[in-house]
């Protein structure tokens, strides 16, 4: 178990482009922690560098009390479960759970010990002399997992592990890796573009965006309260509306709409940050929306319409009847979210 | 009664006219092996099969007919036994491990060394054969089986095919060995050389029915009869008639045969590896 510690982590490639901009975080003995962002964010980059596949171009990576910067991905003591499974496809299980220990020159004895427990611990008996050709994704998940359980590594690392799987295999692997980790209480990164999985697993969030840390929380305030218009709009779905609006004199308006007001001393054009389930429909309400398209999901349905010009979307339970046309909507206490014009930051 | 198609009759017309063609001097070898020399010189190739191929075997196999005795049918069997796996396996793994370094290490100029030695398949043995033939004089190789073999051992066609095969191997293979504690040689060894399986049985028949059939190598580098391969044997044998009153037909014919059965059959043992080696490609 191990602690990891990053200070101005780095990496920029031969050809100047670069990749992960200066990073540090600290994750805790035990926490699991998602990468997440969009395609391309460098977060796939940030967790090869602390696999030891990628070289550190700048800053220290710290697992436990030892610097690993120059260390050999094998003597990090980490274990990391690939996107395509990684298995390899000539050895039976019970040779590809076991091979990491094999090269550490551990006694058969003690191998088949470990083997067999991890095995148990993910339902993989029955198939440990099987190839992974004749086994299902979800099982070759599970063996991948294997091979890196039975290594007692100090750190796992995840890189989109589910995202070859199905719907609904990736909901029944999400859970089933999220109460292992708990189980064994080893820290954990898990890189993914699916922000349900990140919300779902993670103990802390870490939302990337361009080689940056855009914000790092948990999945309550990464969604409550997102640092940037970018969390706001990422994290969440639908994603939060977001409206071009302006502060005068602590009363917050869209158009010509006072949609709340903020105790922040700023004045002029923000931009207005709320979230779908915040709005409902009301007698009372301030807010005229005008109705577009109902999406209807089952467990409650996605109202889309315009505000002042502007795209709004609004969730509604299953059971809220709803005309065309402009309706009055309200928000609800404390929902509105303020973020610079320019920046897009939180105020 | 099912109807048969006029494709199916002109395809098959084909194939059989192909297969007979093919098989046809097989057939005659066979008639001559079979036949005494005596019928062979009255009446040339025949159509009757006759009882001589014991004979002829026991002359084939067991009779030298150099100075030295030494060249008999096993002899030459024996040696070219030695050339053709000596020959398969030394491309193989020669090949392999240059396809190793060019594709999973950061060799300065590696795609240059590549296409340097992709294009030696333009310049094939008989181009080099003066220096190739200097050099192995020069290190005492001449008439050992090192001499036959090394100079010819490193090979463009199998660098090129295991380059290629390497770089269909998934990079996350390679990175979780690295994770597993897997260094270049247990990579290699360990991941490598297994998922090349059916790879290196295609090389392998390739390769060794390339090596068995050398003719100019072996006749340049060899002048000890103890050192003949069979395909320049068989040569050795037509020219020494001179010293028969009738030309030995059968036993030349028969030592062709034998020639050509190595390479069938391992055609035949690696048929399958073979055709699945050069088009799997779901790795």
């Amino acid at each position: 178990m191990a602690q990891v510690t990053l200070d101005n982590v780095r990496k920029v490639y031969p050809n100047g482009f670069e990749a992960v901009k200066p990073a540090s975080y600290n994750i805790a003995d035990g926490e699991f922690v998602v990468l997440v962002g969009p395609s391309g964010c460098g977060k796939s980059t940030m967790l090869r560098m602390i696999a030891g596949l990628e070289d550190i171009s700048d800053g220290a990576l710290k697992i436990g009390d030892r610097q690993v910067n120059k260390v050999d991905p094998a003597d990090r003591d980490i274990a990391m479960v690939f996107q395509n499974y990684a298995l390899y496809p000539h050895m039976t299980v019970r040779k590809n759970i076991g091979y990491g220990l094999k090269n550490r020159k551990i006694d058969k004895s003690t191998i088949e010990a470990k083997v067999q427990e991890a095995a148990t611990m993910l339902n993989l008996t029955e198939y440990l002399d099987r190839k992974p050709s004749q086994l299902s994704g979800g099982q070759r998940q599970r063996v991948a997992m294997g091979r890196a359980i039975v290594r007692d590594p100090s750190l796992f690392l995840f890189d989109e592990p589910l995202s070859n799987l199905d719907a609904k295999l990736r909901n029944q692997m999400r859970i089933e890796i999220k109460a292992l980790q708990r189980r064994l209480g080893v820290t954990s990164i898990y890189v993914t573009h699916d922000q349900i999985e990140a919300m779902t697993m993670a103990d802390r969030i870490i939302v990337m965006n361009g080689g940056i840390i855009e914000q790092i929380g948990t999945p309550a305030e990464v969604y409550h309260s997102p640092a940037s218009t970018f969390v706001a709009s990422f994290m969440g779905a639908p994603p939060m509306n977001l409206l071009e609006g302006r502060v005068d004199g602590g009363m917050i308006r869209v158009g010509d709409t006072v949609v709340g007001n903020t105790t922040l001393a700023v004045t002029g054009p923000v931009t207005v940050g709320i979230r779908p389930e915040d709005l409902e429909p009301s007698v009372g309400g301030q807010l005229r929306i005008d109705v577009s398209i109902i999406e209807e999901l089952g467990a409650h349905r996605l109202v889309h319409g315009h505000i002042a010009g502007q795209a709004l979307t609004m969730q509604i339970g299953k059971d809220t009847a709803i005309g065309d046309g402009p309706i009055p909507v309200a928000i609800k206490n404390n929902a509105v979210s303020l973020f610079d014009h320019q920046t897009g930051n939180r105020l | 009664m099912k109807r048969i198609k006029l494709e199916t009759i002109l395809d098959h017309t084909v194939l059989i006219i192909g297969s007979l063609i093919m098989i046809l001097p097989i057939v005659m070898l066979l008639q001559m092996a079979s036949t005494p020399d005596i019928e062979t010189i009255k009446n040339g190739p025949g159509l009757v099969f006759g009882d001589q191929i014991p004979v002829n075997f026991e002359k084939a196999m067991f009779q030298a007919d150099g100075f030295s005795g030494a060249n008999t049918g096993v002899r030459m069997l024996y040696n070219s036994m030695i050339l053709g796996f000596g020959f398969a396996f030394g491309k193989i793994i020669v090949g392999m491990m240059a396809a190793y370094a060019i594709v999973y290490f950061r060799l300065p100029f590696a795609t240059m060394a590549f296409w340097i030695i992709f294009t030696t398949l333009l310049l094939p043995l008989e181009v080099r054969i003066l220096p190739s033939y200097e050099i192995v004089q020069k290190l005492g190789m001449l008439n050992t089986y090192q001499g036959l073999i090394i100079p010819l051992i490193a090979s463009a066609t199998a660098t090129f095919f295991f380059r290629q095969f390497f770089r269909s191997v998934p990079e996350e293979l390679v990175e979780a060995a690295r994770i597993d504690g897997a260094g270049p040689i247990k990579f290699f060894i360990d991941i490598l050389v297994p998922l090349s399986r059916t790879m290196i049985a295609a090389m392998f028949i390739i390769m060794f029915v390339y090596g068995w059939n050398q003719y100019l190598w072996p006749t340049m580098i060899t002048t000890e009869e103890d050192m003949f391969t069979l395909v320049r044997g068989i040569k050795q044998i037509t020219q020494s008639i001179d010293n028969t009153n009738v030309p030995e037909y059968g036993r030349a014919n028969l030592l062709a045969i034998i020639a050509i059965l190595p390479p069938v059959l391992i055609v035949i043992f690696f048929q399958s590896w073979f055709v699945k080696g050069l088009t799997e490609s779901d790795k």
